[in-house]
């Protein structure tokens, strides 16, 4: 019997050793992440029992935080290790004053004028090009605002799935949660006038860009007050007003169209850019060579952007491309490999890029980033990759987290607060999931609207020179 | 700059003064023969040798018609002598002249003038910018230009060959023809996509393609196509300002035709037929080459006595079906002459398309001449015989009006 408890199994020496040196190399390049060998589960899920064990016989509080407090604790400029607890008052957070008057903690802040600084939480790499300084300015609103938006954007992925699960959304739905920093880190670094495109993973991009979670639930359920009234569904969100250019099904159809976006804001002399969005998956695609090599040699102001998930559906990216360095696939278009999991690394990224754009002509970017939920909701998620990875990954690089460590760590907002801002959010959640289930279902008609410009059949003639009004059987 | 905006012919006035109840043919008692007439070799032997031969001395003459064919374009004023490349030019050039957002691209469309001549001198005029040479990558510059159009521009898109437009397929049906449903509305996508297809002069399987047969499912788009410069400039000129994406073919043999076009700015009708030659006995529905081929087969059938009325449709998709319907409900008989190929052809929607709506009015079922369904061969004799010739016409009328 007692070879087969797991304590006694771990405390033997050379399990211990091993576990110890292994973990320790694993979570020693959490963030460089190496997906390319499916050996790293079975030391990862043995190095993170060891340490939630050795933390259970000897701190009996089971949070694993504390051993890897060194990796993914964000540095501030001051010497000061801010440790964030989550529920046990053991270690106080360490702030010593800098420029910034945090001392006060301030219940909700608001402040736009102070500046903090942040380090990302690995510097960036670059190809044919220099990266930018690994520290980025922030205000304590932008934290506050980063944590509510990704609460939200959260919130609605989570509330989506169960939506599915029930039957109330219908065909596709491909979730975003895990990979919300990409969005709100971009946003924070360029105007609505900036373009965005991006393929069917575009629920909290549309919400990043103005959309309201009225819109994007009705038109998840197909109703009449959906972005699209009801006639797109989860892969065609589009915000013509700010920008926003959708929402394609098609696997990387949608670069082209980007390039487009890019060309006419070059022919109109524009002083903007446009986001092309696409993934691990769409990185194989002969016409997103094709679209880089025009967009290179007019100097079109186009930013490729690849979030790299690491699966395309059910394939590992280390299956499907030779390369996956999918940043210095341009060649001789610069790139840029960036944390897609820090927020502010994003932001860092997107704004050097619309600078470079806007001079030089198209640059790649490539996000790394994470998905918790399988590939759409018909996905499960487990078979291709084991729930450890999916769990450790949340544990350390979810971009939330990350957040709240800071704002703790500037002290400028309670665990309360914080809590009561997710509340909030799933309030607000549901409220809009019943205000859009009483939004009725497009009207029979609407079936032919919208087909041309003018109407169905107004500008054919019909039999007797009429507009020809098509009626359902 | 005013514009005139025309008809072709008498096409109005001629079928709204028709009585449908009136003019039934004075042949009576037709047998309701159901002949299929469909070229094979042996066929196609015996009938040359029984109307007289000489295929050869048909198809130059089929190909090089001129403006006879053509009902009067403005027989009153003055115009000036075109080619049809050109007149396609000239109506590209008065739209770019008028609105700054039309802007063309396509392979060698600039420095070299365009495969066809048709955007010659435009690059040194508007700017390599407006007249955009792309690299040979389909899918991308189709995407391209339906990318620019959501941001207001109004692209030409243009292939050089149709079939190779096949390659922009997937961007053309999902991205050009359905965005403006799924979003809702919020994005119009007035894009002009244009190139020369059709069976040309030994130029192999792929560069004879008929694309007509595979775009006109796709919902969302508008498909012309253009005949003589009359039509081509102005279905040129209604494409570029029409706020739908628009497909207009035109056809490789087609490009060298002469015409005097008027000299004011003239815009056509995208949705309507042209009548070409009014008759009563048969309504022969054609488009783009086989336009001339039918009239070839015309001057034949006068001399034997019959009067086909011949409509150009132009639009393939949507079809005019208020003039092709008038004209059935005068002549009770319908055949219709294509280029295209027979399975899932454009002959093969517009036979469903009347039969649906002018049952009552047919006296016989409708035939329908199509290419064969081979890939197009590249002997000059075995490609004549993939296309519809007149003698073939001129039996199927004969067949249709027993």
């Amino acid at each position: 019997m007692w070879k087969h408890l797991p304590l006694w199994k771990l405390l033997s020496t050379v399990e211990l050793s091993t576990s110890i040196t292994k973990s320790k190399a694993i979570f020693s390049s959490a963030l460089n992440f190496d997906y390319s060998k499916p050996h790293y589960i079975k030391f990862f899920s043995s190095g993170l029992y060891f340490i939630i064990l050795f933390l259970f016989l000897f701190f009996s509080d089971p949070s694993p935080n504390l051993t890897f407090q060194s990796l993914q604790q964000p540095k501030t400029t001051t010497d000061a290790m801010a440790l964030a607890r989550r529920s046990s008052g053991l270690l106080k957070p360490l702030s010593t004053a800098s420029s910034s008057s945090l001392l006060q903690r301030r219940p909700f802040s608001t402040d736009d004028t102070t500046t903090i600084t942040v380090e990302t939480s690995v510097p960036f790499t670059g190809h044919n090009c220099d990266p930018p300084s690994r520290s980025v300015d922030t205000t304590p609103k932008e934290l506050m605002t980063f944590f509510t938006d990704m609460a939200f954007m959260r919130r609605m992925e989570i509330a989506a799935d169960s939506l599915y699960k029930s039957k109330l959304i219908r065909g596709f739905c491909h979730l975003y949660d895990g990979q919300e920093a990409v969005s709100i880190g971009m946003e924070a670094a360029i105007t609505k006038k900036d373009c965005i495109i991006t393929a069917y993973r575009d629920h909290c991009i549309f919400l990043g860009r103005g959309g309201t979670l009225l819109e994007s639930f009705a038109e998840l359920m197909g109703r009449q007050a959906g972005c699209s009234r009801g006639k797109g569904g989860s892969m065609h969100f589009y915000k013509k007003d700010a920008c926003f250019f959708g929402g394609h099904g098609i696997v990387g159809a949608q670069v082209p169209l980007g390039c487009g976006l890019a060309f006419a804001q070059k022919y109109r002399k524009e002083d903007h850019v446009t986001f092309t969005m696409y993934g691990d998956g769409a990185a194989n695609q002969g016409q997103l060579f094709e679209a880089l090599n025009m967009a290179a040699l007019w100097d079109l102001p186009a930013i490729l952007v690849c979030e790299n998930n690491h699966y395309g559906m059910g394939t590992a990216e280390w299956r499907a491309a030779k390369s996956p360095a999918y940043y210095k696939r341009g060649d001789y278009v610069p790139g840029l490999k960036v944390d897609g999991m820090d927020a502010f690394a994003v932001k860092q990224a997107c704004k050097f890029a619309k600078e470079h754009a806007l001079k030089n002509g198209p640059i790649i970017l490539e996000m790394d980033t994470y998905r918790y939920h399988g590939h759409s909701m018909s996905d499960p998620g487990s078979t291709y990759r084991t729930r450890d990875e999916i769990s450790g990954v949340r544990q350390e690089r979810d971009p939330i987290e990350r957040i709240r460590k800071l704002i703790f760590a500037h002290d400028l907002a309670t665990e309360k607060e914080l809590k009561d801002i997710e509340k909030q959010a799933r309030k607000e959640v549901d409220e809009a999931i019943a205000q859009a289930k009483e939004s009725p279902m497009p009207d029979e008609s609407e079936l032919f609207t919208n087909v041309y410009r003018k109407g169905y059949g107004v500008e054919s003639f019909g039999t007797d020179r009429k507009e020809l009004r098509a009626t359902l059987p | 700059m005013a514009s005139i905006f025309q008809t072709i012919g008498a096409a109005t006035s001629l079928s709204s003064s028709i009585d449908t109840n009136t003019s039934r043919r004075s042949l009576s008692e037709r047998k309701a023969s159901f002949v299929v007439v469909r070229s094979d070799a042996a066929k196609i032997n015996t009938r040359l040798n029984r109307i007289g031969g000489r295929i050869d001395h048909l198809i130059t003459n089929a190909v090089a018609t001129k403006a006879d064919t053509s009902a009067a374009s403005t027989a009153s004023k003055p115009g000036h002598e075109v080619l049809l490349f050109e007149a396609l030019k000239e109506g590209l050039e008065e739209e770019m002249d008028r609105d700054a957002r039309v802007c063309v691209m396509g392979e060698d469309v600039g420095h070299y003038g365009g495969s066809y001549k048709v955007t010659k001198g435009l690059a040194p005029k508007f700017g390599d910018l407006r007249v955009l040479d792309t690299p040979i990558a389909e899918n991308a510059f189709t995407g391209m230009g339906i990318g620019a159009a959501m941001m207001g521009l109004r692209p030409i898109i243009e292939g050089m060959n149709m079939g190779f437009l096949l390659l922009a397929f997937n961007q053309i049906s999902n991205n050009c023809g359905m965005l403006h449903y799924t979003s809702g509305g919020q994005f119009k996508i007035p894009v002009v996509i244009r190139g020369p297809g059709g069976v040309g002069r030994q130029l192999g399987a792929e560069h004879s393609q008929r694309l007509e047969s595979y775009f006109q499912s796709i919902p969302g788009i508008q498909m012309v196509a253009c005949s003589t410069p009359y039509n081509a400039k102005g279905l040129m000129k209604a494409a570029i300002r029409s706020d739908n994406p628009v497909i207009l073919f035109e056809h490789v043999l087609l490009y060298n035709l002469k015409e005097t076009i008027p000299d004011e700015e003239y815009v056509l009708n995208l949705e309507e037929a042209e009548m070409v030659r009014p008759g009563q006995h048969v309504t022969i529905l054609t488009y783009s080459r086989m336009r001339y081929h039918v009239m070839q087969a015309a001057k034949t059938l006068v001399n034997k006595g019959y009067d086909p009325e011949v409509i150009d449709i132009r639009s393939l998709k949507p079809f005019d079906l208020h003039t092709i319907g008038n004209s059935v409900k005068k002549t009770h008989r319908v055949l219709i002459v294509e280029e295209c190929m027979r399975t899932g052809g454009i002959g093969a929607s517009l036979t469903a398309a009347i039969n649906e709506n002018f049952q009552d009015y047919l006296d016989a079922p409708i035939v329908c001449l199509s290419s064969q369904d081979v890939p197009t061969p590249y002997a000059g004799t075995l490609e004549e015989w993939t296309v519809v010739q007149p003698p073939q016409i001129v039996a199927a009328v004969e067949q249709l009006c027993q």
